[in-house]
């Protein structure tokens, strides 16, 4: 169990975070918030609580598939050490280490590249695969976002996953219904998710994704499921900041200088 | 009967298949890749994973990642466009350490038609930055490719054949890597190959001979990197040259020739052998490479109408 303190700390990081990230995203005039914002406690969850993010061999690999995402990713990471904080501003600039989308090659710390959606399932499960031959007790934690659930590639890993019983993999969608285009819904709508994945072989599990101790529970029972399992973390796009939340148009959008005050006074005020 | 590219490659899997390191992935094709040689000796390591290259490709980026050597095959068409997304993000950009192998390279699978034809693959694997190709000719070169792609760290192309070939280097041969081989002097032409259209190309000197038209063969087997100082030399010392390929004369082993030749400001006749801007048809292997020139004979003309353009 979540202890009170721990959760406030990690409530409180989280919103630390997303004025970071607004402030980041602000400057660079690029990048994706409402993809950063949705996503914030479920990585907040994993590399601060969950998973093992040493620097040996058997720490547990965390991948973010919605690479889109990079920048809360960077913000992590940096808090995490892997690289210096100053170098956050250099994100999306030529000569960076911060690409527009993660490299494994550029920048400490990122397990594997992303950007095209689709894939980091199967690679998550090729490096679970990996590990399970060398015996290596890590667990592979792959980020979705839930309009990548689209991709068809996704639902081939998940019958893999379930094919090579891939105990050791643990997706984790951030469902926050809404796309580049507009509204699941609108764009492609995903009825059923929960059984869908069930029926692909994979044990279920689903939680408040904004919700620090409801994201343990579920990653503890995932954990726990002897196969591949997935969490469909429910999760609001842009959450943080009111007039971003639910809006597509933040998918990628540059933050403008009245945005960006009205939006640092809602997680500063 | 000559053993297949596929054959050879399935035996040296299995005969190599004892490094911890590697994996083999295929996509429900491994009685026709041959991979399922391997997946009897060491079933552990060993992932068929249904009709479902993409995300056999990107899983073979995982492994990598994990210290592992994946080799992932299917026919060349699928891997070079199904697998081409994980292809470029893990292995190109990344650098992993992913070995990919296309079983049906060209017009090999001859009766399925152009749908299983694979006549772009190397134009698009070539363009990925990083990536190394390699078309072997002859099985002991497939042999060659296998323990150099064991031993050679980043992605890695390897176009294979269904079909027997002619016999180019028989029992044994040494290569080395990026580097082409003179399969046969000459001072007249070169001819510069790859794959089955090596020993086509042998089979075109000895008719040429008669002719008087002394051929040189080169094995350009390294199709990236190319073996540039050896195609200058040949450029210089025959002053023509003829690439030929089973493949689109667009892009492949003749564009990169082309792109040597052209760099260097060397100007002699270049004929392409190849199938021209166009898809095949179904049928006997043999009718559709005479009919879509990539044969001894359709080698023969494109030489001599470089020789006469030499004079």
């Amino acid at each position: 169990m979540l202890l009170p303190e721990r959760k406030k700390e990690l409530d409180a990081l989280c919103r630390k975070l997303r004025a970071e990230l607004i402030r980041l995203l602000y400057k660079t005039q690029s990048g994706h918030p409402g993809g950063s914002l949705s996503v914030c406690e479920i990585l907040t969850v994993l590399y601060f609580e969950k998973a093992n993010t040493g620097r040996g061999e058997e720490r547990d690999r965390i991948l973010l598939s919605k690479g889109h995402a990079a920048p809360m990713l960077y913000l992590i990471l940096a808090e995490k050490g892997f690289f210096p904080k100053e170098e956050l501003e250099t994100l999306r600039h030529i000569d960076t280490r911060l690409q527009g989308h993660p490299c494994m090659n550029h920048t400490p710390g990122v397990e594997l590249t992303s950007g095209p959606l689709g894939m980091g399932l199967s690679a998550g499960l090729g490096m679970a695969l990996g590990l399970k031959l060398d015996q290596n007790p890590a667990t592979v934690y792959v980020v979705l976002g839930d309009g990548e659930l689209n991709e068809g590639t996704v639902w081939e890993a998940c019958m893999s996953a379930a094919k090579f019983n891939a105990g050791n993999l643990i997706a984790i969608v951030d469902r926050n219904h809404v796309q580049l285009d507009g509204a699941e819904e609108e764009i492609m709508p995903m009825p059923h998710l929960e059984a869908r994945f069930r029926a692909f072989g994979l044990d279920v599990f689903s939680c408040d994704g904004h919700d620090i101790a409801a994201l343990c529970s579920a990653i503890d029972a995932a954990q726990a499921a002897p196969g591949p399992s997935v969490i469909l973390a429910e999760t609001v796009k842009g959450k943080g900041v009111s007039f971003m939340e639910g809006k597509n148009i933040w998918h990628g959008r540059p933050i403008d200088r009245e945005s960006f005050t009205a939006a640092l006074r809602e997680l500063e005020g | 009967m000559e053993k297949t590219l596929r054959a050879a490659y399935g035996e040296a899997l299995a005969k190599y298949g004892g490094d911890e390191r590697m994996v083999v992935l295929d996509a429900d094709v491994s009685g026709s890749t041959l991979t399922g040689m391997f997946g009897k000796a060491y079933p552990q390591r060993f992932f068929n994973v249904g009709i479902a290259e993409a995300n056999m490709t990107a899983m073979a980026a995982g492994f990598a990642a994990q210290g592992k050597i994946p080799f992932v095959n299917c026919f060349s068409v699928f891997l070079s466009s199904v697998g081409l997304l994980a292809a470029r993000t893990y292995g190109s950009y990344s650098g992993l350490n992913m070995k990919l192998a296309g079983a049906y390279g060209g017009l090999s699978d001859s009766f399925d038609g152009p749908t299983h034809h694979s006549v772009e693959d190397l134009a698009v694997m070539r363009a990925l930055p990083g990536f190394e190709v390699i078309v072997p000719c002859d099985p002991v070169q497939v042999d060659w490719a296998v323990r150099y792609a064991l031993q050679k760290k980043g992605p890695l192309y390897l176009r294979l054949s269904r079909d027997a070939m002619h016999p180019v280097y028989g029992k044994a041969a040494d290569f080395e890597p990026g580097k082409g081989k003179i399969v046969r002097e000459g001072a007249d032409a070169t001819v510069i190959a790859c794959g089955m259209m090596v020993g086509e190309a042998l089979l075109a000197a000895q008719e040429l001979e008669q002719e008087g038209i002394r051929l040189r063969v080169v094995d350009l087997f390294f199709v990236k990197p190319v073996d540039n100082a050896l195609i200058l030399r040949c450029a210089e010392e025959t002053g023509a040259i003829v690439t030929a390929e089973e493949h689109s004369v667009i892009g492949g082993l003749g564009g990169a020739v082309s792109e040597t030749l052209s760099a260097a400001g060397i100007g002699v006749p270049h004929e392409f052998a190849g199938l021209s801007d166009t898809h095949a048809e179904c049928g006997p292997y043999a009718a559709l490479m005479r009919k879509y020139g990539i044969d001894a004979a359709a080698v023969a003309g494109a030489v001599r109408r470089a020789v006469r353009r030499k004079r």
